[in-house]
């Protein structure tokens, strides 16, 4: 679908098609973007290493106590081959995904629900909106009491987390369709369902996708402060965010680090993974 | 093209009387008042006007005077307060039945475009026969992409709507509203905010449509020159209410080509409807109605 050169007729001239490395290469926003964090990492190592070479009078505030990034490539270089530490993304990526997956399936139809039905709406809008405000950390303490497991709490309040925001976020792009494409496909014939499956599913689809990506992202807040909280141990132990919490409690300040990266590197593939199923879903929207 | 060739008598309608064509509306006494937190605001005083089958009638006013909604209450979107509109005779809407039932043989096509953004344009065009279940859907993707090739629009049928040029999708969704088959095309100032150039093809592609269906065609418009040179009659309405104020009748033989619009003929008519307008104006902008666009 992508293959652009496809269109039969010559009247369009187009240029070469070049291949997605090609065009990463030959972009310059690639490139300051390569070169923004090459300097940063440069003034991180400095100002971290500045005691090291001129004397603790030298210390440079906040950064000269982060350990710089040749330590922390180090120490990763030393987690890598280690089971545990796969086995921490393993467990955050699976809390993670349960929890988004549970929330979209029950939130998507929910926020349909309540856009194209009045009662339901009059119903369960209201407390809908009660709740919503309610951090999810919020419901950390309650949740430890209400289920069995920790395991079963982390995954209620990682649901929660992604729930109120795709169902927020589905209720307001499904509301917003405009009114035209309804009435002409109404004008064409088209019955309640197909109303509902061709056009305001369709129409909605990108503030799902808005939703998920939001989701996605508070998501991962809550299952790495959930793991901090519950602490590791036998049951619901694990994960990215217990990882940091075990490198702290160790003191190893460098594993800290390595932990956060590791966080950032695993935020990014999830919103990215979202990205392209967005664009798989909306071939529309992919020229824009 | 034929431009010299003699004018009927006034009052004669140009196409022969035995053709009865399907599509003919009446509008009989209709009026729509609106009722925004109890603040009545009339939109359409009592207005009537005979729409013959298969003509092309254009309807031109001051901006916020009540065609959409005049347009709104014959394609079923809106109701009327009193009065009544019948397609071919039968009953759209009336006293007892406020709301007419829409239908594929009313067809919108809108201000400022309604395809499917998320649908390529061939199949925004078999939409129609596929929902009413009249055609399989290949049948229909099959008929959607020839009748997309006699509008000259057989290379962009895979193409989305937001790829395509505001022109083309104009032109798309009008096949997309003929699939349909339907004996009324409505068109609420489809050609708005484009420029003259376009515009002179979207007439010509029109009309060309028009010689080869013959569907009775209901266009709001702004625009005076195309007004006249796409009507067999130009309805000016007044200023909200909105109300019949002057029929004026075209008869310019068809098929028309773009040349009429330099004759003295075409120039004695836009006198005609200039000055009928230029009236409502002047009192729309008295009323404190700012823009006429």
């Amino acid at each position: 679908m992508t293959d652009v050169a496809q269109s039969s007729s010559g009247a369009y001239a187009l240029p070469r098609r070049r291949s997605k490395l090609e065009k990463l290469i030959q972009n310059v926003s690639f490139w300051r973007g390569v070169t923004a964090v090459i300097v940063f990492l440069c003034v991180w190592e400095v100002g971290s290493r500045m005691d090291e070479w001129l004397g603790e009078a030298w210390t440079v505030p906040f950064v000269g106590l982060i350990p710089p990034p040749t330590d922390v490539a180090v120490a990763w270089l030393e987690v890598l081959p280690k089971a545990g530490y796969w086995n921490s993304w393993y467990e955050s990526f699976r809390r993670v995904l349960s929890g988004f997956l549970v929330a979209m399936a029950l939130g998507i139809p929910f926020g349909l629900l309540l856009a194209v039905n009045k009662y339901f709406r009059d119903l369960f809008f209201p407390p809908f909106e009660i709740l919503r405000p309610i951090p999810p950390l919020a419901w950390v303490p309650a949740s430890l009491i209400f289920w069995p497991t920790n395991e079963m709490s982390i995954a209620f309040v990682t649901f929660l987390g992604a729930f109120f925001t795709i169902v927020i976020n589905v209720l307001g792009g499904a509301r917003s369709i405009d009114v035209r494409y309804l009435r002409a496909a109404q004008s064409m014939g088209a019955s309640q369902w197909h109303l509902f499956s061709r056009i305001v599913l369709p129409a909605t689809l990108p503030s799902i996708f808005t939703g998920a990506a939001v989701g996605m992202g508070i998501t991962w807040e809550v299952v790495l402060a959930a793991e901090m909280i519950s602490g590791g141990g036998t049951q619901g132990g694990g994960g990215l965010g217990f990882f940091i919490w075990n490198s702290y409690m160790g003191g190893s300040l460098t594993q800290i680090v390595v932990g956060m990266i590791s966080i950032g590197i695993a935020g990014f593939l999830s919103s990215s993974a979202i990205r392209a199923l967005g664009d798989w879903f909306m071939p529309w929207k992919r020229m824009f | 093209m034929n431009v010299s060739a003699p004018f009927s008598e006034a009052g004669t309608p140009h196409k022969k009387p035995e053709q009865a064509l399907k599509g003919a509306i009446s509008i009989r006494n209709v009026t729509k008042i609106y009722d925004p937190e109890g603040v009545n605001v009339m939109a359409v005083d009592n207005a009537s006007m005979e729409i013959a089958g298969g003509e092309v009638c254009m309807i031109v006013g001051p901006s916020g005077c009540g065609k959409t909604t005049l347009l709104n209450a014959i394609a079923g979107f809106h109701s009327i307060t009193s009065g009544e509109i019948r397609l071919d005779g039968e009953l759209l809407c009336g006293p007892g039945k406020p709301k007419a039932k829409q239908g594929a043989d009313r067809m919108v096509v809108f201000q400022h475009g309604a395809l499917f953004p998320w649908k390529t344009l061939a199949e925004n065009v078999a939409y129609g026969p596929i929902v009413q279940g009249a055609l399989s859907k290949s049948l229909a993707m099959e008929k959607a992409r020839h009748m997309l090739a006699d509008a000259g629009l057989g290379d962009v049928g895979n193409k989305y709507p937001g790829e395509v040029s505001s022109g083309m999708a104009r032109r798309a969704e009008i096949v997309r509203a003929l699939i349909n088959d339907p004996k009324v095309l409505l068109l609420d100032e489809p050609y708005r905010a484009m420029d003259a150039l376009t515009k002179s093809i979207m007439h010509e592609s029109l009309l060309e449509t028009y010689d080869r269906t013959k569907v009775t065609i209901f266009f709001i418009t702004h625009d005076l020159e195309e007004a006249i040179f796409l009507g067999d009659k130009v309805h000016i309405v007044t200023t909200r209410p909105c109300q019949l104020k002057k029929t004026v009748n075209v008869d310019i033989p068809r098929p028309r080509s773009y040349a009429v619009q330099s004759s003295e003929q075409f120039r004695v008519l836009m006198e005609e409807v200039n000055e009928a307008v230029h009236e409502e104006a002047i009192k729309a902008f008295e009323a404190g109605e700012r823009e006429l666009a």
